[in-house]
């Protein structure tokens, strides 16, 4: 089954996104601690875009897609159109020099790393679109009402 | 969206969070953290029973003050969080940087031990 959503760059729609995962992953068999762990890894994955690919320029869009297979697990897609992000470069850092250097951010991408199974970025010739993919395996089961 | 209040009881400054911290939010948590921490106050207990959220920038508001209120001498413990927030600390490992406990008596005693 695949489910799609379409929102701006701007930082206070990320309760948007948060509410469509949250709902859609509400029609199947999985536990509230992993449901808020995927919304956890794609709402800091989307905000890293937003913030570093599209400068919170709410006319730029980002299309989610979820895509959920009994056997395989749950990926989401995350399409855009802006500035390539080169995971090869993202050092995990080290938590301690981050408390010494009073710094409120730079674990987005590590809570990311440490929730998913597989992170890709890719570029979909046919969309023309940056694509960063997140998998985990996951089972994953739909509810029966 | 997230509402901070600040109480305050006897000698303890305690932050009651409601709502979600994420990347818009978390300047309003930022804010009351910093009137907390330059309060005066040496005791700082944080209520997490409706936080129901929190994303890397809330966790990096409690992460940007650990120095500070290590070197001003004050004791801070989270208390009352759900399980699903509190594995968020957990994997970054701040579980164990931080003081957490289950009940606001548990937190004041904890805070006086420190």
């Amino acid at each position: 089954m695949n489910y799609k959503f379409k929102v701006g760059c701007s930082k206070n729609k990320l309760q948007s996104i948060r509410q469509f995962i949250q709902q859609t992953l509400d029609n199947y068999s999985i536990s509230e601690v992993d449901k808020c762990q995927l919304v956890l890894a794609v709402d800091e994955m989307c905000a890293n875009l937003m913030i570093h690919s599209h400068h919170c320029n709410a006319e730029k869009k980002l299309e989610l897609s979820i895509t959920i297979e009994n056997d395989e697990g749950i990926t989401f897609e995350i399409f855009d159109q802006g500035k390539a992000f080169n995971i090869l470069e993202y050092k995990d850092p080290q938590l301690e020099h981050i408390i010494k250097q009073k710094r409120k951010g730079g674990l987005g991408i590590l809570l990311v790393k440490r929730i998913m199974d597989l992170i890709e970025f890719d570029y979909d010739a046919n969309k023309k679109l940056n694509v960063c993919r997140l998998h985990k395996f996951i089972p994953i089961k739909e509810q029966k009402e | 969206m997230v509402t901070v209040t600040a109480e305050f009881i006897e000698n303890y400054y305690l932050i009651i969070i409601n709502g979600e911290v994420d990347a818009s939010s978390s300047i309003h948590l930022d804010k009351a953290f910093q009137e907390a921490v330059q309060s005066g106050y040496k005791k700082i207990l944080v209520d997490c029973k409706n936080l129901q959220y929190i994303s890397s920038a809330g966790l990096g508001v409690f992460i940007s003050y650990i120095d500070e209120i290590e070197s001003k001498n004050i004791k801070l413990v989270l208390f009352n969080m759900s399980e699903k927030v509190y594995k968020v600390f957990e994997i970054l490992g701040l579980h164990k940087i931080l003081s957490i406990t289950d009940t606001e008596e548990k937190a004041k005693v904890l805070t006086d031990e420190l």
